[in-house]
């Protein structure tokens, strides 16, 4: 008598090798689309505006009319609020790094804190901007200002740059810590003569996505109300000012087919920036980081 | 020559000068710090009673019995309606349809990558998928307007230029990264010796992986797709861009829809008034938006804390 039944057993594992086969095609299928998706939206978007792509786009400002529409005054505006922006948020978000890794004891206090971080993070870009509009616009007489528009900014991206700069911190080895407190230099010593330097490839990658996070954001500054028509550049932190995404949002709500090319244009130069930016955050990453 | 100091003195005040301003600097320093760890809690006490207080504004001009059981928000009308659940269920709508984007294409490519593919090719991948969470929203909201909502029309000849369809797969498309990345994350973290005890057994590589690694990864998995969902309920510019500005609780795809998110958008670049009814609705609508993702955070947290396999 056969307790087991050769070809039944034969016919089953066929069936589980060919529904093997059978998922890693469609796993990889799932792959491709979401890589096509990418290609597709690059490829799309480059074909749109490269015709309208020229230095005068770069040098003109916001234009009635199609053909006559620049960046100008939007890539400044940009600028202007990284520079209002970056140093705000390193500092703060460098800041509580070192106090969450170098100072806090663990407690409540401490975990409170670091909940708080991760709630932040996943608090919706335009809930910031309703707290930039009460807090910086009316209550403190910002006005649609620069200053307004990068504090909140800083507000925006803190999580992560808090939660980037932790990781490059803790990352620093305690023997480093402990010979230096062997050699007599203080807490503060430690940490601003051996702690940061080792850390900073990592909180510079950190910072730099971070702010390319701020680039691209639309939303709070909509709420803060940074104009989509000016014709002038700001000129210090108390100016109006627009941002390329801004703009880039007005041209795409314009009927005339003209400006759809005039926004992809400005899409170009937007992501040509954020390029740039997570280049350099990579660069940085590669070339610098110590491994210990 | 009495006024002249000595060498040695000279330097011991330089020691002692040094040493004072060394011990306001080590004492001042940690204040300081703690000041910059206080600005993120002060934003989240910011964020909560910037919405509570203004929403309660809002409460005095609007019965709060009006905003959950009006079937229609109606804010600019000569006689105003403040319902919230057309805005409700606009955002539901997108989230839904973006999740049932994201969530196979999603599962498929965190499977490949953390099971099928070599190590190289994850390496190369999982970068180049990430940069797809990258991508600015207005870029994404441009993409759907000129793009992908001609390519449905062609498909489905009624729909409208402005609907929830072509967003919602959209907004799929960007959180594609978020459910891959981390469900990858959670499937790596899954040591290799219960992969190789299964496959010892006999079983196949997609045995393997559905009846042993996703089961075991479970909780990193549901908890990177309720982040997914809570990030297309807060997201604002595809839906501003190719969503339309017709708040409906009918759930029609091919027809526009407003989300709560494209509502605040709507009113903060019109020009409502400081003070008026519509100017205090946006801190409503954005208090529901904080309180539905914030749970979703929470739960997400929650489900990756309490229901880890620890190994």
């Amino acid at each position: 008598m056969q307790l087991i039944n050769i070809n039944q057993v034969k016919n089953r594992i066929s069936k589980r090798l060919v529904s093997n086969m059978v998922f890693k095609w469609i796993f990889v299928l799932g792959t491709s689309l979401a890589l096509l998706a990418l290609a597709v939206l690059l490829v799309r978007i480059t074909m749109q505006g490269a015709g309208s792509l020229d230095w005068n786009f770069m040098t003109s400002y916001a234009s009635r009319r199609a053909e006559d529409a620049g960046i100008k005054s939007a890539f400044v505006g940009t600028i202007w609020l990284m520079a209002v922006t970056a140093p705000i948020a390193f500092v703060l978000g460098v800041g509580t790094a070192i106090y969450l890794e170098e100072y806090s004891k663990k407690g409540r206090f401490t975990s409170f804190i670091q909940m708080n971080i991760a709630n932040l993070a996943g608090v919706p870009s335009i809930v910031f901007g309703l707290l930039g509009l009460t807090i910086f616009v009316r209550e403190l007489g910002m006005g649609r200002s620069v200053l307004a528009g990068g504090l909140t900014m800083s507000l925006l991206i803190l999580p992560i740059i808090v939660v980037a700069s932790q990781e490059a911190i803790r990352s620093v080895p305690t023997q480093l810590r402990e010979a230096s407190f062997a050699m007599g230099s203080t807490k503060w010593q430690t940490i601003v003569r051996i702690v940061i330097p080792s850390a900073l490839p990592g909180i510079l990658t950190g910072n730099i996505l971070a702010l390319s996070r701020a680039v691209g954001e639309t939303a709070p500054l909509i709420m803060i109300g940074a104009l989509t028509y000016i014709a002038f550049l700001p000129e210090n932190v108390f100016s109006q000012f627009t941002v390329m995404p801004i703009q880039i949002f007005n041209w795409t709500g314009r009927p005339q087919d003209a400006f759809q090319a005039v926004a992809a244009a400005g899409i170009i130069v937007l992501m040509i920036m954020l390029i740039f930016m997570n280049s350099l955050a990579v660069f940085i990453r590669n070339k610098f980081t110590k491994r210990y | 020559m009495n006024n002249q100091k000595t060498v040695r003195q000279m330097i011991q005040d330089n020691k002692a000068s040094k040493r004072n301003l060394g011990n306001i600097t080590e004492k001042v320093m940690p204040k300081f710090l703690l000041l910059c760890a206080i600005v993120s809690v002060l934003t989240t006490f910011g964020i909560v009673f910037t919405l509570i207080f203004e929403t309660f504004n809002f409460f005095t001009q609007v019965s709060i019995v009006e905003f959950f059981t009006s079937p229609d928000w109606y804010p600019m009308h000569s006689n105003p309606s403040f319902g919230i659940r057309p805005l409700i269920m606009g955002t539901l709508t997108i989230a839904v349809i973006a999740i049932l984007v994201a969530l196979p294409l999603g599962l498929a490519a965190a499977i490949f990558l953390s099971e099928y593919a070599s190590d190289r090719t994850r390496r190369i991948i999982k970068p180049i998928l990430e940069v797809l969470a990258g991508v600015p929203t207005i870029v994404y909201g441009f993409f759907a307007l000129t793009f992908v909502t001609p390519l449905l029309q062609n498909i489905i000849p009624g729909l409208s230029i402005y609907n929830a369809l072509s967003p919602g797969i959209v907004v799929g498309i960007m959180i594609i990264p978020m459910i891959a990345s981390l469900s990858e994350d959670a499937m790596s973290a899954v040591p290799n010796s219960i992969r190789e005890g299964a496959l010892a057994m006999g079983a196949t590589k997609l045995e393997v992986a559905l009846k042993v690694v996703f089961p075991a990864a479970l909780s990193g998995i549901i908890a990177s797709i309720v982040l997914a969902i809570s990030r297309a309920i807060g997201e604002t510019m595809i839906v501003t861009v190719a969503g339309g500005a017709n708040p409906t609780s009918a759930i029609d795809i091919t027809s526009a829809i407003q989300t709560m998110t494209a509502y605040i958008v709507q009113i903060s670049l019109g020009d409502a008034g400081y003070g008026t009814t519509e100017y205090y609705s946006i801190y409503a609508v954005g208090m529901t938006l904080f309180v539905f993702t914030l749970l979703m955070n929470l739960v997400a947290y929650y489900i990756s804390r309490r229901f880890r396999e620890v190994y």
